[in-house]
């Protein structure tokens, strides 16, 4: 019994680092903050950006494009968030979403699909002018990555 | 099964050998001698073709090898390279290429034979389930395989199918960056999908080592399902099936030789001559061919189910649809084997066929409209065939009389 459990403990020591070196090694984590400028970036336009190995949207939204955001009932969401929670203050325009499709991860193609948003052309999900999941077989929104605005031109994400 | 065997050492080394490790025994016990039923048709002949393609994937892979990167910045290029510089390799890499695709249709072929004439049942229960998880192995070989030369669909397929991990609960995201090694497809991923690309088909080729030692104990099903009953219902395996498997790998060679001389890309997509780009998603990602049936699953499933939400649903079904097979055995409530005795299950199996044919065309389909309907309509009737016609079809079914013997229905006739 001793024996045994004394083995199995150390059986699972060995196997560990075995299994542990599959996870992202040092230097894929080292790339896990960076600063992008949104100078260059007009309203309507979006652009991709590459964070942690990841495609992120950075989206300059249009009034327009807010309002139909803030528009939406709660009700009609799958997931449900407010165009407020998946901004931040003051800087209502910027849009930062991690470009993954939550269904099983295609980029969803910007300023399409039923709802203004994206759409990915994977499996056919529809996300709205805030990211927000409204049809299709994704389960969530778009995910925020954590980033901060550090002056109204410059932001870092991670 | 030791009995069956006429060896006798002829010369002294064959003694001295025998005695020290009797693999010429061995060899002619279960490859020449062995008692095989006389009435196998040519869908037992794809057993044979498999464990070629085994033998032609590895003979080939392994030659790729020598030419191949695995680093995200040159493998595309290698692949072209292989394609383009390297002496034969147009044709080598084509062989392997296309080599994948026929091993599936074999396969396929070779497990629809077995649900037809019940080979499953037992005493071949231990026979059938390596079978099943050799399957399950070649579909990780082939998945793998497909993201080595790092095109979009390359990229896109691995980003998919590692993402059906994310969807499990609690754990679902450290099991992501665990297999991928990043928190994207990336250099790692591919490192380790080609270290394992190489790995499995070893393993793979262990399992046809005990599928076949499975086989051996009890010996072959065959067309009516009834047990060999005395040495008059069998032939020796040489030459009888040596030539007929041969003659019938000849014949798949044919298609296979023309796809690879003619029309080597038809079977894969323009979009993986495209180098891969995680910013940028091709419209119409769609697997290879041999993985649609169980892709139309995985989509069918659009919809939450109680707290089940349309995500993991899609996985739950997806893996259900490839484990199912193991229960197989034990599913299946009817004590006659083949398929030709019962009059109502050949309806259903065929039925079967078709719906798995239509999985495979809905895969490719768009996901919108009818599709969406119809995925939906024959994912039911995969999962109703095994948990609803296997266990209850033969409580209302009469089978048609067993012949009494091989012999008998090969001759037609009662034996004097
Ligand atoms: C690399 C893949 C495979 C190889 C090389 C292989 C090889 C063979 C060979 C040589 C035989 C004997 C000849 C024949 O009956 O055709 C056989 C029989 C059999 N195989 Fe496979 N096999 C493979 C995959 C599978 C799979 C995926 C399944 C099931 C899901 C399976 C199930 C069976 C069964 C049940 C038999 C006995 C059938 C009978 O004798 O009636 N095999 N296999
Ligand atoms: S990955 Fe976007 S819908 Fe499936």
């Amino acid at each position: 019994m001793a024996t045994g459990a004394v083995g199995a403990v150390g059986a699972a020591a060995v196997a560990w680092p075995l299994i542990n070196q599959l996870n992202p090694d040092a230097s894929t984590l080292a790339l896990a903050s960076i600063e992008f400028n949104l100078t260059g970036i007009e309203e309507g336009q979006a652009v991709t950006i590459m964070w942690r190995g990841l495609p992120v949207f950075v989206r300059h939204r249009t009034p327009a494009e807010i309002e139909e955001a803030r528009a939406v009932p709660l009700a009609d969401l799958k997931d449900p968030e407010t165009d407020e929670q998946r901004t931040q203050e003051g800087h209502e325009q910027w849009l930062i979403m991690i470009a993954n499709c939550t269904h099983l991860g295609c980029v969803p193609v910007g300023q399409s699909g039923d709802f203004d948003g994206w759409f990915c052309p994977c499996h056919g999900s529809h996300y709205d002018t805030a990211g927000r999941i409204r049809k299709g077989p994704a389960p969530k929104n778009l995910v925020l990555p954590p980033y901060n605005f550090v002056s109204d031109t410059l932001v870092q994400i991670g | 099964m030791s009995e069956h065997s006429t060896y006798q050492p002829g010369t002294g080394v064959e003694k001295w050998l025998d005695e020290r490790l009797p693999v010429v025994r061995f060899a002619k016990e279960h490859l020449m001698d062995f008692p095989t039923p006389k009435n196998l048709n040519y869908f037992w002949t794809f057993g044979a073709i498999l464990a070629i393609m085994l033998v032609v994937q590895i003979v080939t892979g392994i030659i790729l090898a020598m030419h191949y990167t695995p680093n995200i910045a040159m493998a595309f290029n290698s692949v072209e390279h292989i394609r383009r510089d390297v002496n034969g390799g147009r044709i080598i890499q084509a062989t392997h290429a296309v080599g994948a695709s026929m091993f599936f249709a074999a396969l396929y072929i070779h497990m629809g034979r077995n649900l037809y004439f019940g080979s499953y049942k037992a005493p071949r229960e231990i026979l059938y389930i390596i079978g099943v998880l050799i399957f399950i192995l070649v579909m990780a070989t082939a998945f793998m395989g497909y993201v080595l030369p790092w095109g979009q669909m390359s990229f896109w397929a691995a980003t998919v199918i590692t993402n059906i991990f994310a969807a499990i609960p609690v754990v679902g995201n450290p099991i992501l960056e665990l297999l991928r090694g990043g928190f994207a497809v990336d250099n790692p991923t591919l490192n380790r999908f080609f270290s394992l690309h190489y790995l499995l088909p070893f393993v793979v080729a262990a399992l046809v080592a005990l599928h076949i030692w499975a086989l051996h104990v009890p010996g072959n099903n065959n067309p009516t399902g009834v047990d060999v009953k005395s040495s008059r219902d069998t032939v020796p395996f040489h030459p009888y099936y040596t030539m007929k498997d041969l003659f019938a790998i000849v014949v798949f060679a044919i298609p296979f030789a023309w796809f690879v001389f003619f029309i080597p890309d038809i079977l894969g997509h323009p979009d993986n001559y495209v180098m891969a780009n995680s910013q940028v998603t091709p419209a119409h990602i769609v697997p290879e061919w041999y993985f649609l049936p169980f892709y139309a699953i995985l989509r069918a499933i659009d919809f939450n189910i109680l707290f089940i939400d349309s995500r993991l649903g899609g996985v739950i079904f997806f893996a259900g649809s490839i484990v199912i097979l193991l229960f197989v055995p034990w599913l299946d409530r009817s004590p006659v084997r083949s398929g030709t005795f019962r009059p109502l299950f050949k309806w259903f199996y065929w039925l079967f066929i078709i719906n798995f044919l239509a999985l495979a065309y809905l895969g490719a389909a768009p996901a919108e409209g009818i599709y969406v309907v119809l995925a939906k309509i024959t994912t039911f009737y995969y999962f109703f065939y095994f948990l609803v016609v296997l266990p209850f079809l033969p409580m209302f079914e009469k089978p048609r009389p067993l012949p009494t013997s091989i012999s008998e229905s090969v001759l037609g006739k009662a034996l004097p």
